[in-house]
């Protein structure tokens, strides 16, 4: 699904060059469930920005599903990043004037469904993360771990390929955290392939295979047992 | 353009702000209004001095004289000048080719008119029959004095609107005899005429009975003229020019005036005057379009900037739209549209305000050059494209601000 060869980032900051990623060699099969663990300035959150199109890489390739994903224009990166992936942030980043059906609605109003078939669509998705009667609540009257699952809802309603979610949990508390996990491993279990940015142990140890980033480089990457968030829950 | 959703987004963003929105919505309908009233006012201007204009044909040469101030060739000042119909003759003859209308008039001052038991001072000139056209005189009844009644001597009157109504109230005049100073005149007909009540209140009688009845021998108070029109006014303006200076000289030299006595004999042409004024009126027209112009950029400024502060303000959401597939133009147009929409909005409030205020305030407007004011329906159109490209204008640096960010910096956590 995802092949990542020889990539290098580098930011510049006045005279001072900051780089970031050093080679990064790295491959993701369909269905696969990946943390990506590193402690800050490791270069995670850049590698995941690169995979998610929200930034380029200096030099090496990236071929995304077997489309090469390289010298994008923005309407072209704007388009694969609504066909490609399912973005999950930390914040949440929900629009906050807009309800969990409108905002789960948002990815596929850029794909051109009608209305109608987006707020069904959105419905569907909303029940999927167990929010079914909290539609037509703003962001704003949910509490943390609720707005997670809405926003993991719109992620999953453009239907991607990859599910990008960076720091997934970094705002919750544990109960909720595993809340959410077992939410993604049950998305997983359906076959979705996920990226995971996080610098929690117990949270990595919950996915399939565990990248750790130093530096820019990747010094380890090997599959852990699976630790199941449910028996938490 | 046309979804509901996006529509749903402005108001949304709108009602959140209400204060914010207001207040700039408010910078645009004043502008807008201050340009509908600007510009109701310049056409109110241009009715009131037109109408001024058209109590008399704007082509007008006339003619008219009093007593010498300068000595000349042996003669005394303090010489009154007198017309006559030689005079008339001479100036008709020479400057034939220039000519349209000519008439020769003779006053009869303190003019008091009878009917039955109703008298009334009006002015009353023997004239010829091209005064019709020179007077700009509409015939309501009957006709006007033709030539047969100045060539027989007929005893007939056309009198002004106001006269029949004065002295004849709702009965037909024509035909009935009025007299003046006791002579009696058939009225033959009763003139309109465009330059309102102080014009219609004239009695007009064949030159020559005019003369006969009160002893005038050949004398002639005045004389009008028209110059023939050409199709460039500039073009018709030099000409009428200097046809005036031609007669002037001419009437000079025949009845012995010192060329530099300016009082002993005018004439003045109407034209030249009407040009004068009529490029003060554009003068003007443009100084309120200019204003009015201002105005409206001083508001789409301020629509401008409020946009720049949403975008600022919405940076993050930006960010978000871009992350799940928003293309560049989805959010050019997003700002585009709501900034279209406010200018339009409170634009269109102004515009309907300051048309009402024309609507109801405007018929009461009528001194002598300011008449009428409003603004008629191109005008109107006109100012509502100034709204939309305002809006455009006002939306466009903030769009392109908004299309320029990028969703990494937008999204990153504080």
């Amino acid at each position: 699904m995802i092949q990542i060869k020889d990539l290098h980032k580098s930011y510049h900051m006045g005279s001072n060059s900051l780089h970031v990623l050093k080679g990064i060699n790295f491959n993701v099969k369909e269905g696969e469930l990946v943390s990506i663990m590193g402690s800050s300035g490791s270069g995670k959150s850049t590698l995941l920005n690169i995979l998610g199109m929200l930034d380029e890489a200096d030099e090496g390739s990236y071929v995304l599903d077997g489309v090469p994903i390289k010298n994008l224009n923005e309407k072209v990166a704007a388009k694969y990043r609504n066909e490609f992936l399912g973005f999950i942030f930390q914040s949440f980043n929900l629009i906050n004037y807009k309800s969990a059906v409108d905002n789960v609605a948002l990815p596929m109003f850029y794909k051109g469904i009608a209305r109608k078939e987006r707020v069904e669509k959105a419905r569907h998705y909303l029940e999927k993360v167990g929010l079914a009667d909290w539609g037509h609540h703003l962001p704003s009257e949910l509490s943390g771990g609720q707005k997670q699952r809405v926003a993991i809802a719109r992620a999953l309603a453009s239907e991607p390929k990859v599910l990008l979610a960076d720091e997934p949990t970094g705002a919750l508390d544990t109960t909720t955290s595993y809340e959410v996990m077992d939410l993604i491993q049950g998305i997983n279990d359906e076959g979705k392939t996920i990226l995971v940015v996080t610098h929690e142990d117990d949270i990595a140890h919950m996915t399939k295979r565990i990248v750790n980033l130093k530096d820019g480089i990747i010094i380890d990457d090997s599959p852990v047992e699976q630790v199941r968030a449910k028996q938490y829950v | 353009m046309f979804n509901v959703e996006r529509w749903q987004e402005i108001f949304e963003t709108l009602r959140k702000n209400k204060l914010r929105t207001f207040l700039t919505g408010l910078s645009v309908a004043s502008g807008i209004f201050i340009l509908v009233i600007l510009l109701g006012f310049s056409s109110g201007i241009e009715n009131g001095v037109t109408s001024e204009f058209q109590q008399d044909a704007t082509n007008e040469i006339f003619v008219r004289t009093r007593i010498t101030t300068k000595g000349y060739k042996g003669l005394n000042p303090g010489r009154r000048i007198q017309l006559k119909d030689e005079d008339f003759a001479m100036v008709s003859n020479n400057y034939d080719e220039f000519l349209e209308y000519r008439t020769a008039n003779y006053s009869i001052w303190g003019g008091q008119v009878a009917y039955k038991n109703e008298t009334g001072n009006y002015r009353v000139q023997g004239v010829l029959p091209d005064n019709q056209f020179i007077e700009n005189a509409d015939i309501g009844k009957g006709r006007f004095i033709n030539f047969s009644d100045v060539n027989d001597n007929r005893k007939v009157a056309v009198i002004g609107n106001k006269v029949s109504q004065d002295l004849f109230k709702a009965e037909n005049p024509i035909e009935k005899y009025i007299s003046i100073f006791g002579i009696p005149y058939k009225v033959v007909g009763v003139y309109f005429d465009p330059g309102g009540e102080r014009e219609e209140s004239q009695v007009f009688l064949p030159l020559t009975s005019a003369r006969a009845a009160f002893n005038g021998g050949d004398n002639i108070r005045n004389m009008s003229f028209t110059v023939k029109m050409s199709e460039n006014f500039d073009e018709a303006v030099a000409l009428s020019k200097n046809v005036t200076e031609a007669i002037e000289a001419d009437l000079k030299e025949k009845l012995i005036i010192a060329p530099d006595d300016t009082a002993a004999i005018r004439v003045n042409n109407t034209l030249e005057e009407a040009q004068k004024i009529y490029s003060l009126i554009d003068t003007i027209k443009a100084v309120f379009w200019f204003i009015g112009i201002g105005t409206i950029i001083a508001g789409v400024v301020g629509v401008g900037n409020i946009m720049i502060i949403i975008v600022k303000e919405r940076t993050k959401e930006i960010g978000i739209r871009k992350a799940l597939g928003a293309i560049p133009a989805s959010i050019i147009g997003m700002i585009l549209q709501e900034a279209i929409f406010v200018t339009m909005f409170s634009g269109l409030f102004g515009l309907i305000a300051g048309l009402a205020v024309l609507e109801i305030a405007g018929p009461y407007v009528d001194s002598p050059f300011i008449k009428f004011p409003q603004v008629d329906f191109g005008t109107a159109i006109t100012t509502v494209f100034i709204l939309v490209i305002a809006g455009a204008f006002a939306g466009f640096l903030p769009a392109y601000r908004a299309a320029k960010i990028k969703p990494i910096v937008a999204l990153r956590d504080e």
